[in-house]
């Protein structure tokens, strides 16, 4: 039975302006705004002039700029699975910690994020670097006689992608796998499946649903995540993000970069819109 | 079932190592006596020297500081409120209301930062402390309502109402019942959007305008322009920062524990 | 106190109060007793306050307070689940509704004592609510909403969550509290046993509606409808048609056979289509005799030393049939004959409307 709240509402709305007036002002506003403008035309310098065209969409069709949504496409895919990968089985194990190693985990899981993502990269450049210690330590084992170019390429910009984005797949998973009910593993082992088989059938299925909101949690972010191509790529390769950015300062075609943000919205919205429906899905199976 | 088998210890060692090893590279060359972080040449502690002669960077660090709380009290009256409010309201848009404000978390930083950018001039706000304070007060708003929301979902409802009924009108009920039941909720998720108020790059370089800039910004220009081990000296400094504000926290709260249990409420 | 039309509806589609009224008379007694839905929390809740009902009236002392906030009615709740403010001790929880109104901390303290006594848990000043078991937190609940001295005293199925004997010694405890304070108390149940036991009236409801407002004799002894009897007493309930009156009993024909039943008055006409409720306690089963209605065995089994007979009749209808000791060597299968005396049945459902005439 649905019970109605306490009747004066007008008692509480107070509480709900400001969220409501920011939400409109600040949310909803620019987003709209960013639309409105994907379909006006660049004038001199930040101008804008307002004559309704396609034309910032057709640009997106030129190859140079579907390769920079296929390449942006391609290094987040990457990233979020060698993310799961790596993340799944770390926030599986942690939920299968007892109490005290659990809180001792999530303190260290959760200390990196107070420093600085940047100053954290940065340490990467100094392992990855050509002089750097990944190279010294390669060389002194005898792997390699001349040091890698490791830094400024593909593999650096993963390794930071995945860096910054693996803590996010991993509290996402563990979360779900905390609430694992253990007995039903054991009742799975009890009725006759092996190990794997039980994991597989049992504990697998019911921490999905953690696994596909951490995907989200991180494909979403790291279509945008300019900066970790910027520093570790070097400017090799072009993302989307970067690419809006470039529009937004140096280029100064603002109707473009709001064209290629709202595409990217909708690509993201897609993603959501997928994650969603899977999940509905298997909670109709009973599964989620 | 519970107990962990040594693979999985061994795993999780590796990723922790992997995850704490740049931090503690960074840390190490800021006790370098070179300005190459190649090789250690010797124990040398100028680089916090010069960190703390870089007016720049001290500013920076100020600004961000700055932004970050107020960023992250602003938006934990604007999220805590609007938690409660929509707990209690039932208009037709609530539903799309709440949809909207968690928004910003959905989306890719690098479009938020751009619309806001492109926002704030058509509003015509001077780019500077004040974009910078709306642009994260954007993104931190969603943090405080979604862990306010969920710890508000578990509270339950005849408590407030316990309290009307025994003489407290609406807002005493909320002062002395539901604002201290929630407030776990309210510091843990303004510490979330400190943190990520600190660590925000995208959308600062967006909205902060020519003449401001936040320590993320400022380190950001360096990294591309050229690093000098100051940097490291910073990281140093801000990772012994947290850990003794973590460290005050958790005395703190067992302080409090013992006084008057607040925090001892379980969380779900 | 007084409650006028009360109407509330959530959905358009139905409505959870289909226009209620009742008068309770200061330092009564009453319990509203129904199955989960009924309709007993939301009428609470609009005389607390915590809901408005779409139409009607709640009226305290004489004084209409239909439209007063919850905080403004000198009512007092105790909720289902105690709702205990789990941030504050034993004695800011009781302390609270005084704290509201300004009364000086020692006079609070005092009197915090007071009710502590009252409710028979002397220094649990300082506990936390979750120390406490649920029979302490069900005292605290009941201290904390009777410190403001309320007029009429609210509880929601309060010892719904207590086990079977905490829940015996709690309700000879709320009956002894409620003589001494003299306080109004309005008492939701679904317990039919719970009710009987302590109330002054009994209000059965069902559907949104009240079904009988009566003392536990008159509702145990005297169901009116179909409903009171089954809900209250285990009745079984057989329909048949009064065939003639005399003396003061009316021969009734069910399923093929014929019963007497008593009847106070003579408004029973021959032909009329009637129901009879009796209590399965009273029904006998004897292997041979002619004088009962034929029956079959469908099942036999026994809980608590009750031997529990389900007899099906001619025209399909089950009856229960229940007994304390083992007296009936009746076998599944068999056909027996069933009886009960005149007095034992009730005439249920007459017409509508004596239904809620009591009010």
């Amino acid at each position: 039975m649905s019970r109605t709240k306490i009747k004066k509402h007008s008692s509480s709305v107070w509480m709900i302006l400001p969220l409501y007036f920011f939400t409109l002002v600040f949310v909803a506003g620019p987003l709209i705004y960013m639309v409105a403008l994907s379909f006006a035309q660049p004038g001199s310098g930040s101008a804008v002039e307002w004559n309704l065209t396609l034309e910032n969409y057709k640009k997106i069709l030129d190859p140079v700029y579907l390769q920079t949504f296929r390449e942006s496409f391609q290094l987040a895919l990457t990233s979020t699975v060698i993310i799961c990968i790596l993340g799944y089985p770390f926030g599986y194990f942690m939920a299968k910690m007892s109490e005290s190693w659990k809180k001792k985990a999530m303190l260290l899981l959760m200390l990196p994020f107070w420093i600085n993502s940047l100053i954290r990269l940065y340490g990467w450049i100094i392992i990855l670097q050509n002089r750097g210690i990944l190279n010294h330590v390669l060389k002194t084992l005898g792997i390699i006689d001349k040091p890698l170019k490791l830094l400024y390429s593909y593999p650096a910009i993963v390794v930071g992608m995945v860096y910054v984005l693996l803590p996010f797949m991993i509290l996402s998973v563990y979360s779900s796998a905390e609430k694992l009910d253990w007995s039903l593993v054991e009742a799975a082992r009890d009725l006759g499946a092996g190990k794997i088989k039980a994991f597989w059938t049992v504990s697998f299925k019911l921490t999905l649903p953690g696994l596909l909101s951490g995907v989200i949690l991180t494909f979403i972010p790291s279509m945008g995540l300019f900066f970790i191509a910027d520093i570790l790529g070097g400017n090799k390769i072009v993302l989307v993000g970067s690419l809006i950015q470039e529009q937004m300062t140096r280029g100064s075609n603002w109707p473009f970069a709001a064209a290629l943000a709202v595409v990217l919205m909708i690509l993201t919205s897609l993603m959501i819109g997928l994650y969603r429906k899977i999940t509905n899905v298997k909670e109709l199976e009973g599964i989620g | 079932m519970k107990k962990n088998s040594k693979f999985s210890s061994l795993y999780m060692g590796i990723i922790f190592f992997l995850m704490y090893l740049p931090v503690a590279v960074v840390i190490i060359f800021s006790f370098n006596e070179s300005k190459l972080p190649v090789r250690f040449t010797g124990f040398s502690l100028k680089w916090y020297q010069e960190l703390l002669g870089d007016s720049a960077m001290i500013e920076a660090l100020g600004n961000s500081l700055i932004l970050g709380v107020a960023s992250c009290l602003v938006s934990a009256v604007i999220g805590t409120l609007g938690a409660v409010g929509l707990s209690r309201i039932h208009w037709k848009t609530k539903g799309a209301m709440e949809y909207i404000s968690i928004l910003p978390l959905m989306i890719p930083e690098i479009i938020l930062g751009m619309v806001l950018m492109a926002f704030f001039y058509l509003l015509n706000i001077p780019f500077g402390m004040l974009t910078l304070l709306l642009g994260h007060t954007v993104f931190c708003v969603p943090y405080i309502l979604m862990e306010v929301k969920a710890r508000l979902a578990g509270m339950d409802p005849s408590l407030e109402e316990a309290a009307r009924d025994l003489g407290a009108g609406s807002f005493r009920a909320f002062r002395d019942i539901t604002l201290p039941l929630i407030m776990p909720a309210v510091v843990s998720g303004s510490l979330l959007a400190f943190a990520m108020s600190m660590d925000d790059v995208v959308i600062s370089i967006f909205v902060n305008g020519p003449r401001i800039s936040t320590l993320p910004v400022k380190v950001y220009t360096q990294l591309k322009t050229g690093v000098t081990p100051e940097i490291n000296a910073l990281c140093t400094l801000m990772l012994a920062f947290t850990i003794g504000v973590l460290a005050v926290y958790y005395l703190a709260g067992r302080l409090l524990k013992g006084k008057n249990r607040l925090f001892s409420i379980k969380k779900k | 106190m007084e409650l006028k039309n009360i109407r509330k509806g959530f959905s358009d589609e139905e409505e959870v109060l289909k226009g209620i009224s009742l008068s309770i008379g200061k330092g009564e007694f009453i319990t509203l007793l129904g199955s989960s839905g009924c309709g007993k929390t939301t009428t609470l809740r609009i005389i607390a306050g915590l809901e408005q009902p779409d139409a009607g009236q709640v009226f305290l002392d004489g004084r209409d307070v239909t439209s007063l906030n919850p905080e403004d009615r000198d009512i007092n709740t105790v909720f289902q689940n105690y709702a205990l403010f789990p941030h504050m001790n034993v004695a800011d929880n009781i302390g609270y509704g005084l704290k509201l109104k300004k009364i000086p901390k020692a006079e609070i303290r005092r009197k915090v004592t007071e009710m502590l006594e009252l409710v028979q848990l002397p220094g649990y000043e300082k506990r936390k609510p979750s120390e406490l078991s649920g029979g302490q937190k069900q005292r605290v609940a009941i201290a904390r909403a009777l410190i403001n001295n309320p007029q009429v005293l609210l509880l929601d199925e309060p010892l719904g969550a207590l086990d079977l004997q905490l829940r015996r010694a709690m309700q000879a405890e709320l009956k002894r509290l409620q003589k001494k304070l003299g306080i109004t108390f309005i008492y939701i149940t679904h317990d039919q046993e719970e009710a009987i036991n302590m109330s002054d009236r009994i209000a059965v409801m069902n559907h949104g509606t009240f079904e009988q407002i009566g003392t536990p004799d008159e509702i145990y002894n005297h169901p009116r409808t179909s409903y009171v009897a089954t809900f209250v007493g285990n009745a079984n309930i057989l329909k048949g048609k009064a065939e003639n009156t005399k003396d003061g009993k009316v021969t009734v024909a069910i399923a093929g056979g014929h019963m007497a039943a008593a009847c106070e008055d003579d408004s029973i006409r021959a032909g009329e289509s009637v129901t009879l409720a009796v209590r399965s306690e009273n029904i006998r089963i004897q292997e041979e005799c002619s004088c009962g209605l034929q029956a079959k065995v469908e099942e036999k089994s026994f809980a608590a030393g009750q031997l529990r007979v389900v007899l099906r009749l001619a025209d399909g209808s089950e009856l229960v049939a229940s007994r304390y000791g083992i007296d009936a060597k009746v076998e599944q299968g068999q056909t027996v004959s069933v009886c009960f005396a005149p007095e034992d049945a009730v005439f249920v459902d007459r017409s509508g409307e004596e239904k809620n005439e009591q009010d």
